[in-house]
């Protein structure tokens, strides 16, 4: 069995036998959960140090007949885009269960295994190389979040996860159309193949729009984004990171692995729609951002508007082919492909990082309310200190991975409209406004609330999950080298597929 | 023209399986009350034989004088049939225990219904398939009303067999001008006498459309539905149970073998009709099932959108599209065993547990009966990788290949919407508290086969190349 493969099916193996030895008073479920996720973390780190950083193809491949009927294939493998997105996976899942070791009261080895099982699946979405296997982890996951946030959620748990659900369903069943069209035409599932084949505006079009729907519901993007504030909200700490961290990232990759290299002359006709929406996502769900009273809600509206950075560098790439002539056109698409990229590694741990912050008050206070916060700095000096620098990794602040990912964007943004740069970076100011003012009424001031007062510092265990992810902010946003490195022959093969016709 | 003795070893099923009807009457009369499993076995042990000719049928041959057919279509027929009857059978033995319902007749009665799918599924000729369809139906309306004290049933079986034999009057007419018209009563001569051309189009027409009306009807296609949620809610689970799954593999047969096999020429007659006839189905099966709140009513509705996607699939009209939906018909009866293998796992002693509400906290109750309805519920939505997807996936294949993406999308839009009512069973199970704590009590044979059947239903859809070889092989 190839690494990708032991990638995929460990955890979800594991799953099985967390949910076969299930609840017991020694808490095997916790240490057996634990022990999956840290060896699949561990096996996932040769994708790193075996990794090829000169090749732009697809390494670790492996490659099998699955259904032949239909030229189905079990075709896994992974190029410099999806590397990072698996190792972000395998990073989180085993802080997610560490960080629901105590905090999960009810049925604990259910918990631990839908996540081990949605890791396994998720690895599966970033690694498959056929449609049809892509699809099937695609939306083979909908099933363990569904269950996550039903079960393990707040009070309107069953409205969000049932709207999560069904908004996620209804945007892919279209794609799925579109790849059986795309199979009888090309006659393979192969995403390689599906690059390469020919197809007229007019079929680009239609395919366009069918996995635009599909994925910028997974973003999400405005206006099909109101599942997430809902689900964010309502699902437990783990959920909301996976949730940020992870499920949202494949809306992106989704857009960089489809849309543009199989559709790139629907993309070049509807890049000024792209980009409007990513704008709009960036200025208006900013200012929705600010008025929110509730921590989670506003950590999902920032999510949103982080996205949108990723969507408008994949989409900004036509508008500078379109301004060319310079030399600088190609540094331009790369600059924001790269930009996009680096922003969802980095904002999968910093709205990861944000999110487990929420959920060590909420553990304490059982409020997710900013009024009923206030002076929490003076009752949890540490927390406060890790809490103050995720939020300003989250505005973007120089010297986090933060910064990186949206001054990249904003850079190629300029070379194809002073105005799209102009607007996107007025994230700079709408970022710093919410997250801030969050902060500064959540973390400073006096203590308003009695509670508060008797709140406890943050735990070796907490104090360990958000260290590790300071730590790696900060190692992102100062040195990002390895990062884009490793993306960079992926993004050019791709740029050579999107700036080439194919009429 | 002389007298041809028949070649009888292509039908020793059906012949294994009437001598074994005879042998299972005749020692149930013999059998006190407390040896009634010995009639379970004996019917089991019918089917199994029964299975084991139908399945050593190779090729194809035509006897008595052409009016029977074994080919790999009805080899496959019959034996998931066979199959699915015995399933049912060990399904039902509790349920029928408890409440005292456990007479010889139920398995006689649903012995007589198989013999009858297994001459429709084998018919070549009008009056066979007739025959089997009346064999089926009949033994169908009396086990609906087999439980007598139950006037729920009873009104559910006057329904079924009112309905049913106007049906089977409307088919037995077209049946009646297809004769006249072509002057054969053997699918395949009509069917050449239809390709010659010579014929009256109206009356053909009529026909036509007469027999895709009492097929219609045998499916629970819309608007030909209404007697299914009655007959289901009405009927006890374990008939329910019986009529929810292998009759609709007996009605693929008759799909197949009428309008494909003796009104292929008029296929763009009937697959307007046809493809109509699914939309329609998709669409109210999968509205109405919402506003359920008994489990069988809900899967009632769940049936005739289910029944949509198969139409659907086998009206694009190509070899792909029939056989995505034998693939589906074969897969829905699996999942549908399923189901109501647990409805009937559900509900105790002098209490029916068919209302939604009585799957609450069922996780907490047992935890694995949980985890098998989830299996069947997802699979039912169509998520991959249960064999539910790959039906689906089939019948789309099917249908963007016969340039009908249009209606593709209108059957993936619809599934979303029925993917609610589905979703609201794991709720129900899984996000809900329990109102009682008990855990589900059954034998261990039911047990197995309940788990076997959900986790089968999982592995027809991670290897599900085999069963779609089969499929293609049976279509040609």
């Amino acid at each position: 069995m190839g690494l990708l493969s032991t990638l995929i099916w460990l955890p979800i193996l594991g799953g099985a036998v967390v949910l076969a030895v299930g609840d017991r008073d020694s808490r095997p479920d916790r240490w057996l959960a634990l022990l999956f996720s840290l060896g699949t973390f561990a096996l996932s780190l040769a994708l790193y140090t075996d990794f090829d950083f000169a090749t732009p193809g697809m390494q670790f491949i492996e490659r099998a007949a699955w259904i032949p009927q239909f030229n189905i294939q079990y075709f896994l493998g992974v190029d410099g885009i999806s590397t990072p997105l698996i190792l972000l996976t395998t990073f989180l899942t085993p802080m997610i269960i560490v960080a629901g070791w105590t905090v999960i009261k009810k049925r604990p080895a259910q918990y631990m295994a839908a996540f081990l099982i949605l890791e396994g699946l998720m690895i599966g979405v970033f690694a498959a190389l056929d449609a049809m296997l892509f699809y099937v982890f695609w939306e083979a996951m909908l099933l363990p979040m569904f269950i996550i946030i039903g079960i393990w959620g707040g009070e309107r748990r069953i409205y969000a996860t049932l709207k999560f659900f069904l908004y996620t369903f209804l945007g892919s069943v279209l794609m799925l159309v579109a790849l059986i069209y795309m199979y009888l035409e090309s006659g393979s599932f192969s995403i390689l193949r599906f690059q390469e084949m020919p197809l007229g505006l007019n079929e680009q079009i239609w395919i366009f729009i069918a996995f635009l729907i599909a994925f910028a519901v997974k973003v999400p993007m405005w206006p099909v984004h109101t599942w997430l504030p809902d689900a964010h909200v309502e699902a437990p700490t783990g959920g909301s990171v996976i949730l940020a961290a992870v499920l949202l990232k494949m809306g992106g990759y989704g857009f960089i692995r489809f849309s543009l290299p199989i559709t790139p002359d629907a993309s070049a006709s509807l890049d000024g729609l792209m980009i409007a929406l990513s704008l709009i996502a960036i200025v208006y769900i900013g200012f929705v951002a600010l008025v929110q009273q509730d921590m989670k809600k506003l950590i999902a509206y920032s999510s949103i508007a982080h996205m949108g950075f990723v969507t408008l560098g994949f989409f900004v790439a036509w508008a500078i082919l379109r301004n060319g002539g310079s030399q600088d056109t190609a540094a331009g698409i790369t600059l924001g492909i790269t930009g996009g990229m680096v922003q969802m590694i980095s904002h999968g741990l910093i709205s990861g990082a944000l999110f487990l912050c929420v959920g060590v008050m909420y553990d304490r206070m059982h409020s997710r309310q900013i009024a009923d916060y206030g002076g929490v700095i003076n009752v949890m000096p540490k927390f406060a200190a890790l809490m103050v620098f995720f939020a300003l990794a989250n505005a973007g602040l120089p010297g986090t991975s933060g910064f990186v990912g949206e001054f990249f964007v904003i850079l190629a943004s300029y070379q194809a409209s002073f105005w799209y740069a102009f607007l996107a970076a007025t994230t700079l100011i709408l970022g710093a406004a919410y997250t801030l003012w969050m902060v500064k009424r959540v973390i400073f001031g006096d203590i308003v609330n009695d509670n508060v007062k008797t709140l406890s510092d943050m735990n070796g265990r907490e104090g360990f999950l958000l260290v590790i992810l300071a730590l790696s902010v900060l190692a992102l946003g100062v040195y990002p080298a390895p990062l884009v490195d490793m993306m960079t022959p992926a993004i050019e093969n791709l740029i050579s597929h999107i700036t080439q016709s194919k009429l | 023209m002389g007298f041809v003795a028949p070649e009888l070893g292509p039908a020793l099923a059906e012949i294994v399986l009437a001598t074994g009807i005879c042998v299972v009457m005749l020692a149930d009369l013999f059998l006190s009350q407390r040896l009634r499993g010995v009639t379970l076995l004996l019917s089991l042990a019918t089917l199994t034989v029964a299975a084991w000719f139908a399945g050593a049928v190779d090729g194809t041959t035509l006897t008595f004088s052409g009016s029977y057919i074994a080919d790999p279509l009805a080899k496959i027929l019959k034996m998931f049939t066979l199959l699915i009857v015995g399933v049912v059978f060990v399904y039902s033995n509790a349920y029928l225990r408890e409440r005292n319902l456990l007479k010889g007749e139920y398995y006689l009665l649903g012995l007589f219904a198989t013999l009858g799918m297994l001459v429709m599924i084998s018919a070549h000729n009008l009056i066979t398939m007739y025959l089997g369809l009346e064999l089926m139906s009949l033994a169908l309306y009396a086990m609906v009303a087999f439980d007598r004290d139950s006037p729920v049933a009873a009104e559910s079986a006057m329904k079924y067999f009112v309905l049913g034999a106007i049906a089977s009057g409307v088919l037995l007419y077209g049946m009646s001008l297809l004769y006249g018209i072509t002057g054969s009563l053997q699918l395949d001569e009509i069917a050449a006498a239809l390709a010659a051309g010579d014929t009256q189009r109206p009356a053909v027409l009529l026909a036509t459309t007469f027999v895709l009306v009492g097929v219609a009807f045998k499916f629970g296609a819309v608007p030909f539905h209404n007697w299914v949620p009655d007959v289901y809610h009405g009927a006890p689970t374990s008939v329910t149970l019986f009529i929810g799954t292998a009759p609709k593999l007996a009605a693929f047969a008759m799909l197949t073998r009428l309008l494909h096999t003796g009104l292929g020429p008029e296929a763009l007659a009937w697959q307007p009709m046809l493809t109509t006839l699914a939309v329609l189905s998709l669409v109210l099966g999968n509205v109405v099932a919402i506003a359920q709140t008994n489990i069988k009513r809900m899967l009632a509705y769940s049936t005739i959108a289910h029944v949509g996607f198969i139409l659907l699939g086998f009206a694009a009209g190509t070899a792909e599209g029939r056989q995505a939906a034998l693939f589906y018909t074969i897969i829905y009866s699996i999942m549908a065993a399923g189901a109501f293998g647990i409805v009937i796992l559900m509900s105790r002693r002098g209490f029916e547990s068919d209302e939604l509400d009585d799957f609450r906290g069922l996780n907490q109750r047992s935890p694995w009966f949980a985890a098998m309805m989830l299996l069947v519920m997802v699979s039912m939505i169509g998520i991959p990788p249960f064999a539910g997807f790959f039906a689906k996936l089939n019948v789309l294949a099917a249908m963007v290949g016969a340039n009908q993406t249009g209606l593709a999308v209108i059957a993936v839009l619809f599934s979303v919407i029925g993917a609610f009512y589905y979703l609201r069973v794991i709720r129900l199970m899984y996000f809900d508290e329990p109102v009682e704590r008990t855990p589900l009590v059954a034998g261990m044979d039911v047990r197995l086969l309940l788990s076997v059947n959900a986790l089968g239903v999982l592995l027809l859809g991670l290897f599900a190349n085999p069963l779609l070889k089969l499929c293609a092989v049976a279509i040609g």
